[in-house]
């Protein structure tokens, strides 16, 4: 089996079983009809509204590879979101719409990415600055509006479909490709990987930690406002309120399920956006299986407790050597040092 | 005897830390523990504080025999420490510290004034006009160190081991330490002194322990102990036997107009003091000194992971920025540092990986190195370093510390650098990979390369340099060419101006 | 001044400026009137911002509390609603269940050596759903002994109402007052805020400390739900979304370190009527939007920081300096 696909093998078992589960209550979950020039049905229904989650989890899983955290990027949608409405709405045109809004997300990494890397203040404090008061920018750009606008060529990004499948759904699956090549088809991947496990020795190995980590934060804005753009176009209208609202505790929660480790170092973006999906089919598969979706949180909850047990430090070194004797993981190897430490 | 040690040994996967040891101390005295760099000092201490639990041994404590499972059970035995990082809470206040664990509370609540009253008496006989109700971060280290002491005492009280205490401060405040030191001595406690400043372990030792190799070489009163001969114990050359001459120096010293590099008053305040380098193509320069005495210093500011802040550094091509390790590596320089596992290896990436890394670092992100180049780079250092891993894929921290070494080495060498800065190339690694290095280093200079590198270990400098360059107080103090490398030259140079003085008592 | 409380008197600078400020605008705001709604409509922010104090002085940080705070909300409104039990028996039980999450969270935390942050945000998922479980829709609170409690107040002179929560919250200040800085447990807090090793070395039993302090949290945002219950006279699954991020800023901007070991309880007090204090000018002023209130708080927030920061530097300069001499 190719070490890329064992990679991601327990998120599509995962999945597997997510979807297996849910068509035992909701037989109809898999079923795919062709409508009008499209594809519709439940399960192209989760690709399409975990758009948001799977956008963010492809920043995400770069900076939490870097050892950081970002929790800003629901705030930086709200205020993408709000800069292409505006832009819009103003009668710029769509280029200089996603131009603006793609500036913006930059624009907050580089805020970011400045305070941890330049600075030196740790990621969740500096990028709690921007959560708190971006969403108060985002609603000074609409007015504290719903900022709503007509027009077919942005609003494709939301509801448009390309091939058959849905605009939002096709533009994660390009950005999760696009990054994967960028960071592996170059040396980024392995530089990133570099500092986020010891970011003293890869100093002195001659990398540029901190030209690096700005750039993984602007990567995480660049994604962040691809998913501002998306819930935006959606609903035609920008909601600076509740656009992104949480979705940076979904995006990081994405990551941890995609079996990257939050202590930084490997990171697979493929895995990452595989939990993204199984966080929407949960979400989805609750409401569509009848269960009242009070359940969904219980289950994120519960979701997040295995997956602690099984990184955590102090536990982890058992299961991670029974696991090196089949090849261990990254997750459990990264653990098993830590606390061997 | 208040305390005894009897074969006391512990192992780790792969090295014999502590090789049956015996230590006794007194009551009622200063006994400086003395060793390089893992020569089992602070392994011997922790087996003692119970941070450690010994494989083999007994301990014994007023003729009790005790094992202390934890730090706190050796302080309830009697055993207090204090780290050279002062071990106490910064952000807490003077008098929080002193009776932390033990506040005297009213009705539940920290009783403020008696805690106060019960710090300013635990401090009383220390001689400090401090403030016990300020932060204790806001004094400075010597006063955090004697706070940390009184601490420790009041305690403990029979066992006091001081961890380098006087690292990091001056010649004032270590003589009101050795004061506190002398004054806690004639109330009968025993005190074990951890420092690699001779001079200090003369004036407040009453006896000495070396340690080298896990191995005890020596214990004598210090009045007794001549200074040459304490610096050989340590260093582990006897100057009975005949220094072999090494096979480079022979070789001419290089004239000057062929050296390849040019440091000219390169120094930065409180790591080295400003010092001259000239470093020829393919020579070897060896840094004697002993631990602290600015060796790895020097090497952090030729690399700029502290940069120089006075003097130039010239190459023929030009002067050369050496601002930062990026602009040192663009200059030509590679660095292997003395703490690998910190500094050198990135543990969860591969040998490969790992190998590859400054290359790849130096070609920026956009350039890849191929898959295939960087396997053939891998099997190539593999071979030609023998690092010993199941393949290039392995996690370089899953390999022992020799072959992580090596594959530091693997890196800088794929760099091919001008000049290549060695901090403490063997430490900690079997005899056959030490010879191993020591064959590279000589190959490598064939080609052109140059090279420093810094060593305690004696023999090896007089095998493989041209010249050796010995440090002492932060300074470049000796230099030492030609037939003038041998042991004892660089242990006299090491032990200068006081050797004289060491020699007549 | 000290480097430790040096952030404390900025904050009380900060806010008795802002407050002249608002004065020379709107001279009505020096009324006991404001001065009595300030209290009161933060009285859940405040209770609640106290036990994040804590955990932020221990290091920690405590993301549960928004989804605990709405969870009490539904769990006292349904109980009442649905068993003849008094109102006070329900604050006990519900306090017992929060104080219970609390303690757990803290075990786990300890137990599985992992981060705080993700440890508590299992606890936001898990209490939120908890609550939604309970009731999904609001349920109104119709119970004469919470008309008591609402109309439960001391008329100030210049007719401000010094409300029963409003109390509630100076007395849970005073009382994270005295644990913070006056017991062995709140400098056991300091030690671990310091550094979990050396507090370890110096013998705190970080376990038990860990739990006690998530623990505490809990039961302090039980508090709040039971005050905000008061307030609201009702219970909703959805309320407080994003009320831990109020109380870590309130914290903050109270001059406690976010890193831990360095702050004042009272300073968390002084944090939340400063971001009172922005809500009531905007509502006095009328034509500011409301969303200048997050925009000021996060330069507030970013000022705090890098002032930490800059004194964090400044020491450690000043020990090198003097090591150095």
């Amino acid at each position: 089996m190719p070490q890329a696909i064992r990679r991601v093998l327990p998120q599509l078992l995962t999945l597997l079983a997510v979807i297996l589960l849910v068509s035992a209550f909701f037989p109809g979950f898999l079923q795919v009809d062709y409508e009008r020039g499209r594809l519709v049905g439940p399960i192209i229904d989760v690709i399409k509204r975990g758009a948001p989650v799977a956008l963010l989890a492809v920043g995400m899983t770069l900076v939490i590879a870097t050892r950081g955290i970002d929790l800003s990027v629901g705030a930086t949608m709200a205020i993408c979101g709000a800069c292409a409405a505006w832009a819009i709405s103003s009668g710029y045109g769509l280029i200089p719409a996603l131009a603006v809004a793609l500036a913006a997300g930059l624009l907050a990494g580089l805020w970011n990415g400045t305070l941890v890397a330049v600075f030196g203040i740790q990621p969740i404090v500096a990028t709690l600055i921007l959560m708190t008061a971006g969403r108060g920018v985002a609603q000074l750009i609409t007015e504290g509006r719903i900022l709503t606008f007509t027009h077919d060529g942005f609003a494709f990004f939301g509801s448009g479909a390309i091939l058959g499948l849905p605009a939002p759904a096709v533009i994660w699956v390009l950005a999760a490709i696009l990054f994967t090549l960028l960071v592996r088809r170059t040396a980024l991947g392995l530089l990133i990987e570099s500092i986020g496990i010891n970011r003293r020795a890869s100093t002195l190995a001659g990398i540029n930690s901190r030209v690096l980590l700005i750039a993984v934060y602007m990567a995480s804005g660049f994604c962040a406002a691809w998913a501002g753009i998306i819930a935006t176009a959606d609903i035609r209208g920008a909601d600076a309120n509740n656009s992104g609202l949480w979705l940076e505790l979904d995006a990081i929660l994405a990551v941890v399920i995609g079996g990257n480790s939050l202590l930084g170092g490997r990171f697979s973006i493929a895995a990452s956006v595989l939990g993204a999906m199984i966080i929407q089919a949960i979400d989805t598969g609750i409401l569509l299986a009848g269960f009242p979706s009070e359940f969904n949180l219980v289950i994120k909850a519960a979701l997040v407790l295995v997956i602690l047990v099984l990184q955590s430090p102090s536990l982890a070194p058992r299961m991670a050597r029974a696991a090196r004797r089949r090849r261990g993981t990254p997750v459990g190897r990264t653990a098993a040092r830590e606390a061997g430490e | 005897m208040l305390l005894t040690i009897r074969s006391l040994t512990k192992t780790f996967p792969g090295t014999r830390a502590l090789d049956a040891v015996d230590f006794d101390l007194r009551a009622g005295e200063v006994h400086a523990l003395l060793g390089e760099n893992g020569a089992g000092k602070s392994t011997l201490i922790k087996c003692l504080t119970g941070a450690y639990q010994r494989d083999e041994g007994e301990l014994h404590l007023d003729g009790a025999p005790i094992s202390p499972a934890s730090t706190q059970e050796a302080q309830a035995l009697g055993i207090g420490t204090v780290y050279q990082e002062v071990n106490l809470l910064p952000n807490l206040s003077v008098a929080e510290n002193l009776t932390f664990g033990r506040q005297p509370t009213r009705f539940g609540m920290i009783d403020q004034r008696a805690m106060r009253h019960q710090a300013e008496e635990l401090l009383s006989g220390y001689g400090l006009g401090v403030d016990v109700r300020r932060d204790l971060g806001s004094y400075s280290v010597a006063v955090q160190q004697l706070v940390a002491i009184a601490r420790a005492v009041a305690l403990s009280g029979k066992v006091l081991i001081l961890d380098e205490p006087t690292a990091s401060l001056d010649a004032r405040e270590t003589a009101m330490l050795f004061d506190v030191m002398r004054g806690l001595r004639d109330r009968g406690l025993g005190i074990v002194f951890i420092s690699h400043f001779l001079d200090q372990v003369y004036e407040v030792a009453d006896r000495a322990t070396v340690l080298r190799n896990g191995q005890r070489i020596v214990t004598e009163e210090t009045a007794r102990l001549d200074r040459l001969r304490l610096i050989e114990h340590m260093l582990g050359h006897e100057l009975e036997e005949q220094t072999t001459e090494g096979a480079r120096h022979a070789a001419q010293p290089a004239a000057p107009d062929e050296r390849a590099l040019h440091f000219d008053g390169f120094g930065r305040r409180g790591k080295i003091e400003p010092f001259d380098l000239s470093i020829g193509r393919g020579e070897v320069v060896g840094l004697a000194g002993l631990l602290g005495a600015g060796r790895t210093e020097t090497a952090e500011v030729l690399f700029g992971v502290h940069p120089a802040q006075s003097g130039t550094a010239r190459a023929p091509e030009g002067p050369l920025d050496l601002g930062n390790p990026r602009a040192a590596i663009a200059a030509g320089f590679g660095f292997a540092p003395e703490d690998r596992k910190t500094d050198g290896i990135v543990a969860d990436l591969s040998v490969r990986e790992n190998i590859a890394l400054a290359l790849q670092a130096r070609r920026g992100w956009a350039r890849p190195l191929p898959r295939a180049e960087q396997n053939r780079l891998a099997e190539h250092y593999i071979q030609r370093l023998d690092i010993r891993t199941s393949d290039a894929e392995k996690a370089v921290g899953d390999l022992s510390g020799g072959n992580q070494q090596k594959v530091v080495l693997a890196r800088w060498l794929a760099m091919n650098p001008r000049f290549f800065i060695l901090d403490e190339p063997t430490r900690g690694i079997d005899v056959g990979a030490h010879a191993e290095i020591l064959r590279l280093i000589e190959e490598v200079t064939e080609d052109g390369m140059s090279i420093l590198v810094i060593s305690s270990e004696l023999e090896e400098l007089v095998a493989v340099a041209d010249r050796v360059i010995v440090v002492r107080d932060r300074r470049h103090v000796a230099e030492l060419t030609g037939t003038e490398i041998a042991t004892d030259r660089i242990v006299r140079a090491i032990a200068a101006p006081d050797a004289k003085a060491g020699e007549a008592a | 001044m000290t480097a430790r409380s040096l952030p404390l008197f900025a904050t009380i600078a900060i806010f008795l400026l802002a407050y002249l400020v608002c004065y020379l605008q709107f001279p009505a705001m020096l009324s006991t009137r404001v001065i009595g709604n300030l209290l009161t409509d933060n009285a859940y922010l405040g209770i609640t911002a106290v036990g994040m104090t804590i955990v932020i002085l221990s290091g920690g940080i405590d993301l549960s509390v928004g989804s605990v705070i709405a969870f009490a909300g539904v769990f006292i409104a349904v109980m009442l609603r649905d068993t003849g039990l008094h109102p006070l028996v329900v604050f006990t039980l519900l306090l017992a269940i929060t104080t219970a999450f609390g303690a757990a969270m803290g075990g786990l935390i300890h137990v599985l050596a992992m981060p705080p942050f993700i440890v508590t945000l299992a606890g936001m998922f898990l209490a939120r759903g908890a609550g939604y479980m309970i009731s999904v829709d609001s349920v109104p609170i119709d119970h004469p002994f919470y008309d008591v409690l609402k109309d439960a107040y001391y008329l100030m002179p210049g007719k401000g109402r010094l409300t029963l929560i409003g109390v509630v919250m100076l007395l849970s200040v005073g009382a994270g007052m005295v644990i913070a800085h006056r017991t062995r447990f709140g400098t056991n807090v300091f030690a671990l805020g310091g550094g979990v090793q050396t507090a370890r070395l110096m013998g705190v039993d970080v376990g038990r400390t860990t739990i006690l302090i998530y623990a505490f949290s809990g039961f302090m945002a039980g508090l709040s739900g039971v005050v905000f219950s008061i307030y609201t006279a009702s219970g909703y699954p959805l309320a407080m979304v994003g009320t831990e991020l109020n109380a870590i800023a309130a914290v903050v901007i109270g001059g406690t370190i976010l890193t831990g070991g360095a702050g004042y309880v009272f300073g968390t007090l002084v944090g939340v009527l400063t971001m009172g204090l922005i809500q009531t000018y905007i509502v006095f002023d009328g034509s500011l939007s409301s969303w200048w209130t997050k925009i000021v708080i996060g330069a507030l927030l970013l000022l705090f920081i890098l002032l930490q920061k800059g004194l964090l530097r400044l020491n450690a300069r000043r020990q090198a300096a003097r090591s150095m001499a």
